[in-house]
């Protein structure tokens, strides 16, 4: 291509990945997600009560926990807007699950194609969605528990038992999410930031779907 | 005890005894609730308030004497009414004053998250630390009383102290004080234990009140308040006093097993991605069209 006088084109020849909406939604979830964690892990465990004192102190920390968790939910409602086609477990999925050995020790040649997520993004997916449905109907137990009777005490003791198991598993999403993002596959904190990848790495993490986005039919 | 009260051990040109000496000071506090001769009226409750600087208020009248249906934030103590009819058809007013029970094995301390918020003293008194509290009322899941209470503007949890403002001067508690029958006792925890079992063995000897025992539930680890009761087979009966008080399980499996189960597979979880890119590293980028 003979495009020297050209102006510069943001993201010539890479491919759009998310839209500015979907980054926004990302990143709404994500950080308030963060936030409900370290505040949250300050309550469950005296040994991280110290977060408490660096997020503004206990009552302080009380107080935003459960108004934090609810913009939580917002995103996630959004991000089930935005996604919830994406993220159906199609047949590629479960063939890319069956090799998730593969996946996980880097070994691209047995690791089946994924479309625009991959199956275990999708599981996470899930996971995170049915766990802030949990966390929100426990939270609001917990928020205001001076409005449950006495009567209904193991609605209170139910809700904190639940809060901290769906807390837990979307703990352990989180932490696979994070070190994936961050370390396992480069360049993919600049996809969900600037929202492009370039061809080769849509090729490589998600070739059904570069085949797709690119109308290439199978072929390169 | 360094707060202890002075106790006289030895009197100067005293011909008899000295008052008091041997007793148990060694000290583990009680406060022993005689309910077959408590009449209800409740100077305890105005006791209460004054010590604790709380204003007088309205009273709930639900047909009973009861001053309200249940203690509050800034009304640690209040006298339960049981009208009561037993199978022969004799009448009884049951009177309980219920308040904080002090358990040795406290529910509320157990479940508070916040550093200080709730402290147990040696003597046995549990004291909630109001400027350490962050208002989330795990105590109120964790207690099986019912007692701790939020005070909805500043959100912070209040409940009965034992006076240990008072205890801690050598005072006994300011209900003790003001209680005109002597159905309120105020010591250590063997002294009001004895107290109490020569009370209930009189009424079982002398009274109809054939099981009259003492309430002192196993479930908490004993209490530093107890109860003589007419029937303590029927605890319930006084304004639902549990009969076997236990903490709840969820809260004992929150805060033990499943915390520790978390906080390893957090641990756990944290190690193993490290571990991964130690032995895998980051995924490498193939070539456009290169599988």
């Amino acid at each position: 291509m003979s495009t020297a006088a050209l102006p510069h084109t943001p993201h010539a020849g890479q491919i759009q990945r998310y839209t500015f909406g979907e980054r926004l939604m990302h990143w709404t979830t994500g950080l308030t997600y963060l936030y409900c964690l370290c505040t949250g892990l300050a309550f469950y465990t005296p040994y991280l009560y110290w977060l408490a004192y660096m997020l503004g102190g206990g009552p302080t920390t009380r107080f935003w926990h459960p108004i934090v968790g609810v913009i939580f939910m917002v995103g996630t409602i959004w991000m089930s807007s935005m996604w919830r086609r994406d993220m159906e477990i199609t047949a590629d999925d479960k063939r890319w699950l069956d090799n998730t050995e593969a996946y996980i020790t880097n070994d691209e040649a047995h690791t089946p194609p994924a479309d625009r997520f991959n199956g275990g993004q999708k599981l996470f997916y899930w996971l995170m969605l049915y766990g802030a449905i949990l966390l929100l109907i426990s939270g609001v137990v917990m928020w205001f528990p001076e409005y449950i009777p006495r009567q209904y005490a193991w609605l209170r003791q139910t809700a904190i038992l639940l809060h901290e198991i769906a807390a837990l598993a979307t703990i352990g999403g989180f932490i696979i999410h994070v070190y994936m993002g961050v370390f396992m596959v480069p360049r993919s904190m600049t996809a969900i930031t600037t929202g492009y990848v370039t061809r080769a790495w849509a090729w490589t993490h998600h070739r059904l779907w570069y085949f797709r986005v690119t109308g290439k039919n199978g072929q390169p | 005890m360094a707060n202890g009260p002075l106790q006289i051990k030895a009197i100067s040109g005293h011909a008899g005894t000295v008052p008091g000496r041997d007793t148990s000071r060694d000290y583990d506090v009680c406060k022993l609730i005689d309910v077959t001769t408590c009449i209800g009226c409740k100077a305890c409750e105005v006791a209460c308030l004054e010590w604790n600087g709380y204003p007088f208020r309205e009273t709930v009248f639900d047909n009973t004497y009861q001053t309200m249906p249940d203690t509050a934030w800034n009304y640690y103590n209040l006298i339960r009414f049981t009208e009561f009819t037993d199978d022969s058809g004799n009448f009884s007013w049951l009177m309980r004053k219920d308040q904080c029970m002090h358990c040795a094995d406290p529910g509320c301390l157990r479940a508070c998250p916040a550093d200080g918020a709730i402290v147990q003293y040696t003597n046995g008194i549990v004291d909630f630390q109001q400027e350490n509290c962050i208002g989330c009322q795990y105590c109120v899941t964790g207690c099986p009383f019912n007692i701790p209470k939020l005070n909805p503007a500043t959100k912070k949890v209040h409940k009965c102290t034992l006076c240990s403002d008072r205890v801690g001067a050598g005072l006994e508690p300011a209900c003790i004080k003001a209680c005109p029958t002597g159905c309120l006792h105020f010591g250590s925890k063997d002294n009001m234990k004895d107290l109490a079992e020569t009370r209930a063995a009189q009424l079982r000897e002398h009274t109809s009140h054939k099981d009259a025992g003492v309430y002192d539930p196993p479930g908490v680890g004993g209490t530093h308040v107890m109860y003589v009761l007419h029937d303590i087979n029927n605890p319930e009966r006084y304004g639902g006093l549990p009969k076997d008080p236990q903490i709840p399980w969820t809260v004992k499996l929150w805060k033990k097993p499943l915390k520790w189960i978390g906080n390893i597979a957090m641990a756990g979880g944290v190690l193993g991605v490290v571990v991964h890119y130690l032995r895998f590293g980051p995924k490498e980028e193939l070539p456009e069209g290169k599988k």
